[in-house]
Parts: C-alpha cells; structure tokens; sequence
C-alpha cells in the first residue's frame, strides 16, 4: 500500500518538474514523420503525383478498413518483437543487429517443433514450439554476447555476419534436409493445427503474436524501471565503470542481456512461422531484423513507445500496397519515408546545438 | 606604469548564468596580476572572452590603451596575448621547436624553415634560461619542461601578456618554484603575466595585485603587500573559512588493511605499481602524496578490485584476499571515493536516489525478490539531500545536473552512510570549491575519529599536510618511504616526489 502512495508522489513530482521535457520526447518522433512525408512528398511530386492523393491511399491502405487494419497489425508483430529485442541490448549499451538471423534460426526451431509431436494439445504445443524458437534465437545472440563481454569483440560486426549463416542455413534446410518431400517449392511440410497460433479477432487473420507483444513490452517497460535487473541494465548501458565500481558483474550482465534480446527476436520468427506462413520458406521475412533497429530508434528505446513505432513501420509497410496500385508509387518509397523520419529524430538531439552555434556565428558576423 | 590591458564592464550570460558580471580588470606592463576565485567563479570564462573563445554580451577590451575587438584566438595572439592551458597542447612524438611552430607559416612555404625557427627557440630559452633543446622530443621532457615547451610557443608568437591557468597543478614544489622565477624573469623582461589559480599560497608568493572573483563578480582588487590568505579566503567565499583542522591526536588501532609487495601492470603491461607496502590501522589516516601519474591510479584500483594486480598480497581485517571485488570489499566494509566522479563515482544520467544505491540495490534494503522499493529509495535520497547538504530540491534530479561539489557530496552520502571500516579516498577534493573542499576534508577527518582506517591519496601536497597523520610518498609506482606528519620539511618531501628515496 505504501509503495503505491509513493509511486504516485513520484509521477508528480516528475510530472511537475519535467512536463515539458517529457512533451518534447513525446512530440519529437510525431514531428520527425511528419518531417518526414512532407520531405518524402519532394519524391512523390517529381513522379507527377499529388503527395495528398498518395498519402491517402497510403493510409486507406493501413487503417481503411478492419481488414486492411489487422494486416498493418499483423506486419507490426515482429516488427515489435525484435524492435523490444533491440532496445533490450542497446539499452545495455550493446548493439544486437542480429536480430534477423536470430529470427531465422528461431523459425527452424519452431517448425521443427511445430510439425512433430502430433497428438499434443494446444495448450502445450504452441509454448512448446514458441519456445524452442526463442531458445535458438537466444543460444544464438549468446555467441556474440560472449564474445563481446569477454574478448572485447565487435558486437555489430558479428551479429551483422551472423545473420547471412542464419539466413543461408534455413534456405539449405527447405532445400534439403527437411523440405517436404514430393514437393516443388523449396518449403517444409506445414505446421500442425495443433502448434498454429489461434487468430484473436474472428475474421481476420491477426494471430496470438499480437498479445505478446503488447505483454513483452509492458513486462519490459515494468523490468527496466521496477527492478535491480533493469536497474544494472539502465546503468551499465549508461556508465558500465560506474557499475563495475557499484558491484555490478557488467560482463555477465551483457551475455544475459545479449541472451534475452535473442530470445525475444526468436519469439518474433517462431511467430512468422506459426502464426502467419505456417511453413518454414526461403526468404519468409525481409529485413524485419534491420527496420527494428529504426523502430527502436524511433521510440527511444522506450518498450511502450516500441509499439506505437513498430505501428507505423507497419503499417507503412502494408499501406504502400495500395498505393502502389493506386497511384504507381512503388512501395520502395515507404523506406524513404521511414529513414528519413529516423534522420529527424535523430537530428532533433543535436538540434540544439546546431542552433547555437548559429546564433553564435550571427552575433558575429 | 602603463596599462597595457584592460578589460571594462565585462558581463557573459549563458541561458541559466550569468558567468561574468560587469567585471573590471587592469594589467599593468611588467605586473603579477593573480585571478583568484573558486571553480565556478567565472575565471576561465573571463579568459576566454579575453582569448576570444567566447564572446561577452557587454564590455570592451582594451590592450595599450587601443580598443580592440578579439573575436578567435587568432585575433588573440595578434594582440600580444599568449595562454598556456592548464592541460598541454602539445604534440609529444614532435620535437620542441616542431611543437613551437605548429600551426603557423613558415617563411619558406610549402617547406618547413626548422633551421631558423630552432635558432629562434634556442634564444629565447637561452634569453629567460629555460633550459630547453629544441631537438628533444617532447614526449621525453619532464612535466615540468613540458610547459615551459607552452610558454616558448607563446614567446615565438610574440606575446607580452601571458595568461597561466592553474599552471601549478600538475607540478612538484621545486618546479613549482622554478616555474615562479621564470615567470619573475619574463616580468622582468617587460612582459605582464595573468595568473588564473585557486590556491592561495601562489597568489602570495608569486602576485603584485590580485583580484578576487566571486559568483562572477569582482569582489575586490588588492595588492599582495597589503592582504593576508586569511583574507582573501573571506573575499573568495564570501565568508570565514577554516583552512587549518584542528585535529585530535591520533590513536591508531588495530591494522584494517595490509599490502604486501604490491605490483600491477598498466593497460600497456608496464609496471605502474612497484614492490608497494603499507599497513592501514584503525583511527588514522594514511596520505599517499606524489605528482600526478605517478602510479596512484593503478595502486588505487588494484586494491578496490577494479584493476588486477599481478604480484603481492592485499590483506583485509586480517584475511588475504585472492580475488578482489567491488561486492566483495563492499560487504567487508570498504568504502572508495573514486578519483573520477563523472567516469567512475557516478551514472550521470541517473538520479540522485540511483546513484545513492549504486551499490546497496540488491540488499533486502532496497528490494525484495528483484524488484526495487521505490518508496524506501526514495526517502533515503531525501535524507541524504538533507544530511549531506546536498544542493538539490529533489532527489529524482540527474547527477548530470548538480555541481560538482554537490556530486561529490552524492559520493560522501553514499560512501559514508555505510559507516566503512576502511574508506579509500582518491583526489576526494579535485575539481571543488573551498567550501565543498572543507566539507570533504571535515567528513574524512569525522571518520578517523570514529575510529575507520583512511587512505587518501591526493596529488595536493597541502591536503595531505592538512589531514594525514602519516605521508607515503609515491614515484614512478614505489614508495620512496613513509614518513609521520609531524614537523614536516617541505623540502624533504618535494625530493621523494621527484624521485629521492627517504634515507632510512
């Protein structure tokens, strides 16, 4: 009970003292895709396009109907998954771009898992499956993890190159070892009703994935600001010789992180694979691994903020559709977009700066 | 006497300060002027304006007599005015005269001219007999020559008016008073010196005229032979302030903490630490004196478990430690001031609760089963804003935002709350104002009443007379030997830092 007075004390008083600095870090990444389609318009203009009318079916591609919704919902999930996996690691100061080969390997071992055992219920074959996925996702961050914290290796690069084994690998299983047999496609059999993620709105297809997300981020949200785990994680992604000198073990520290951020990236692929494709396929997912870096940028690595930015690289993603058949407006100009909203954010803190050395240059002049 | 600078009405506001308010100084041609004040007094932003770093919103800067208009260190040094930083700029791979012509033409462009310029150095430190030859290689000088490297740049480019700031920091008391006689020299030559410091026996050995700046302000200009450190303390601070402790007598008790034959490698594998050995007791404290660089980091970090040590032994409360740890000496009641708050003391970017738990988060204290008392943090950063004074109206503000005496008190909050046995104190004072510094030093000094064995390791000669009941002096990594603070020589312990062992 006591706890509770205190935790609204402090909201206050945060509220009071930094009301406008919080506004600020709300308001930044809404200016910066604003910033971002009308500077995107520049592009839509030169191909003799009105920017509204693209916007438009941009938009009534995303959000025009409960169909067209559901889809931006569905291209969120992973988006979401392994944008959480990201703000983990890089919250801990280190840099997991694996996130897409973590999500590959992850997909190997839920279809695995997901087209054996027949005969088990739902109830444990989903975990099951959802889990073996999440272990390989996290078995393998934990290689660069280790190498990082211990030797000091360059956790950017190894995650980066790592992705291309994780990526190659799968295309050599659905080629081989286990593509269904007297079949054309290089694919494994599909999985079982029993491992299939169940669709939570009738009608549509957004699958289960959704509520993990949305529980992933508040339990991260909770595990970053309520307990000493996220306690030394916040410190040793702030000062990790600050939290050496507290007591911290940062190395170990890094590994577990560097495990977890793959286990999220893992539950990402195990629900490409169980909830949407329902069969492991060459190339199933595009640089979702990558645009999570951008989507954890964009929500400054704030979990809760992961959804709404994994939201608009979704929906983005699935508006560009209609545009594309619309205006002719090739669904490659949703990138712009989405890299130049990140540019501004980015931008945006050095924004200050900038200004005043302007000033500054003026006075002079 | 002309005046050959002047400096009218000068006032620098930044968006939450006014650093300088319209301050007034003069320079006469051959003077000592001395500009006292603490950190944060507005000192460096003063020269700066002067050095045309920055730009002062109102005033005028007058040099002979002419106004002029300094808008970058260009216009500076076409001026006469010359600044030798308290951090060198030098290039140490370079030789003297290649660090002294570094950035200007030469007479013979696109080629360098190191014949004429090396004739030029050479005079010139022949002429103020410096001592210096232009051929060696800068990374082989003493510290001390080192600056004398900066003063020549400044020379070569003609300065009359040389500013110092806080020139002494880095030297031992002989260059300290070697430095002083040039610097009489240059006068003598016709040159005007400004002297930037905080220490209140160089303005009085070495200034003609000080004047004292407080919270931006003159707070008065006096000439030397007519005050007393006494009272240009009062002006700094605006108040009376104790500079000598009164302290009890020591009674050491029981060793706390032992080292045997210590040695630790540096980052490069070198020895920075040699053959060390000290017993620590209960109830005194053990001041390691020495020049900067000397090995006091390595020594530090060895024995608070943030560096290994590759030979000797470390005992606590009697039991030999194999593998030391910041948890592990923690629980075994050892504190550490560490020697750089922003890198090491403190997470800036957290708040003044976290920090005070940087620690102590996993103990029942703070948290049960993983997760933090929020409440329970949060009351104890309000008692230790109230019994450590910290300047802060709240303890959910970020470190980032507070001075640094007010970090360093963050620091003191938390390591003293524990009430260590042993607390390792390293430069606890660097950095702060006289009246954070007294604090600092009264809080150590309360400690070894209380019966805790300190070590303090300080680079600053007079914190080390002022609080240790017995001095280490430490040199290229050895103890050249351990004296009692009583009746000190000055002068016997200025050769051990400069490398004299104590003859025993």
């Amino acid at each position: 009970m006591s706890s509770k007075i205190s935790l609204e004390d402090k909201t206050q008083t945060t509220k009071v003292g930094f009301n406008w600095a919080s506004l600020i870090k709300i308001l930044t990444p809404a200016l910066g895709i604003l910033a971002g389609a009308l500077v995107g318009s520049i592009v839509i203009v030169a191909k003799g396009v009105n920017p509204v009318t693209a916007y438009y079916y941009l938009l009534e591609g995303a959000f025009g109907s409960l169909d067209n919704f559901t889809a931006s919902l569905i291209k969120s999930i992973p988006l979401g998954l392994t944008g959480l996996a990201v703000a983990l690691s890089y919250k801990a100061g280190i840099f997991n771009i694996g996130c897409e080969g973590q999500l590959y390997l992850a997909a190997v071992g839920a279809t695995v898992v997901g087209t054996s055992f027949a005969g088990l219920p739902s109830i444990i074959h989903i975990p099951l499956a959802i889990l073996a996925g999440a272990l390989l996702g996290g078995l393998y961050a934990l290689i660069p993890g280790i190498l990082k914290a211990y030797k000091g290796f360059n956790e950017i690069v190894i995650t980066m190159l790592m992705n291309y084994i994780a990526i190659y690998f799968v295309s050599y299983l659905v080629q081989g070892p286990i593509k269904m047999p007297d079949q054309f496609y290089p694919q494994s059999a599909p999985i079982l009703e029993s491992a299939r993620l169940p669709f939570i709105i009738p009608g549509t297809r957004l699958h289960a994935g959704f509520l993990i997300v949305l529980a992933l981020a508040v339990l991260l949200w909770w595990v970053f600001n309520k307990t000493t785990f996220g306690f030394q994680i916040r410190g040793v992604g702030l000062n990790q010789r600050a939290m050496e000198y507290g007591g911290t073990n940062s190395k170990q520290l890094l590994v577990k992180v560097m495990f977890l951020s793959g286990c999220i990236a893992g539950i990402a692929g195990a629900g490409e694979i169980l909830g949407v494709h329902m069969r492991l396929l060459e190339n199933f997912s595009v640089n979702v691994g990558y645009d999570a870096i951008a989507v954890a940028l964009l929500a400054d690595l704030n979990p809760l903020g992961v959804l709404l930015s994994a939201l608009f690289f979704g929906s983005l993603r699935n508006g560009a559709n209609s545009m594309q058949i619309s205006t002719g407006i090739p669904t490659a100009f949703v990138t712009i977009v989405q890299a130049l909203a990140v540019l501004f954010v980015v931008m945006s803190a050095g924004l200050p700066r900038i200004l005043k050395k302007w000033r500054r240059m003026k006075a002079n002049a | 006497m002309t005046t050959v600078l002047k400096m009218v009405g000068i006032t620098k506001r930044f968006p939450k300060v006014v650093a300088n308010e319209n301050v007034t100084i003069e320079l006469n041609k051959g003077e000592i002027l001395a500009l006292l004040g603490e950190n944060g007094a507005g000192k460096s932003t003063l020269m700066n304006c002067l050095y045309g770093l920055y730009h002062p919103d109102e005033g005028e800067i007058f040099i002979n007599g002419e106004p002029v208009k300094i808008n970058c260190s260009e216009d500076a040094i076409k001026h006469g005015i010359g600044m030798v930083h308290q951090h060198f700029m030098l290039v140490p791979e370079l030789t003297v005269t290649e660090n002294v012509i570094l950035g200007l033409k030469s007479h013979r462009e696109p080629f360098l001219d190191l014949k004429a310029a090396e004739k030029v150095v050479q005079e010139l430190s022949d002429r103020y007999r410096f001592n210096v030859n232009p051929r060696a290689k800068v990374k082989d000088l003493p510290v001390g020559i080192q600056q004398r490297v900066e003063i020549l740049k400044t020379l070569y480019r003609k300065a009359d008016i040389l500013i110092l700031d806080e020139a002494t920091a880095v030297l031992t008391p002989q260059e300290v008073e070697e430095l002083f006689q040039i610097i009489r020299r240059l006068t003598e030559e016709g040159k005007s010196i400004l002297i930037i410091t905080h220490k209140l026996d160089e303005v009085m050995a070495l200034a003609d005229r000080v004047t004292v700046l407080r919270d931006g302000k003159v707070a008065g200009t006096v000439a030397k032979k007519d005050t007393n450190p006494k009272d240009l303390a009062r002006m700094m601070v605006g108040r009376e302030v104790f500079l000598n402790f009164e302290r009890k007598p020591c009674t050491p008790g029981e060793v706390l903490m032992k080292v045997e034959h210590l040695e630790v490698k540096d980052k490069q594998g070198v020895r920075a630490v040699k053959d060390i050995s000290f017993e620590l007791r209960a109830g005194e404290v053990l001041g390691i004196a020495g020049v900067d660089g000397n090995g006091q980091i390595e020594l530090s970090e060895a024995i608070t478990g943030l560096m290994p040590y590759s030979g000797g032994k470390i005992y606590i409360n009697g039991q030999e430690q194999h593998h030391i740890n910041p948890r592990k000496l923690l629980e075994a009641g050892v504190s550490h001031i560490p020697q750089d708050r922003h890198r090491t003391g403190l997470v800036l970017e957290f708040t003044i609760s976290e920090n005070l738990i940087l620690q102590e988060f996993y103990t029942s204290t703070y948290s049960k089963n993983g997760v933090l008392k929020q409440d329970v943090i949060r009351s104890h950063g309000e008692k230790m804003i109230k019994d450590y004074q910290i300047k802060a109206t709240d303890p959910s503000v970020t470190a980032r935002t507070l001075s640094g005496g007010n970090q360093q008190k963050i620091i003191l909050a938390r390591e003293l709350n524990r009430k260590p046995k042993i607390l390792i104190a390293v430069q606890p004072t660097r950095g702060l104002d006289i009246g954070a510094t007294e604090f600092v030093r009264r809080q150590l000094i309360e400690q070894r009443d209380n019966g805790s064995a300190v070590l303090l390791i300080s680079t600053e000669l007079e914190e080390i007379l002022s609080i240790a009941d017995r001095i280490a002096v430490i040199h290229e990594g050895e103890f050249m030997g351990i004296i009692p603070n009583e009746n000190v020589d000055i002068e016997e312990i200025g050769l051990m830092m400069a490398g004299r062992k104590k003859a025993s």
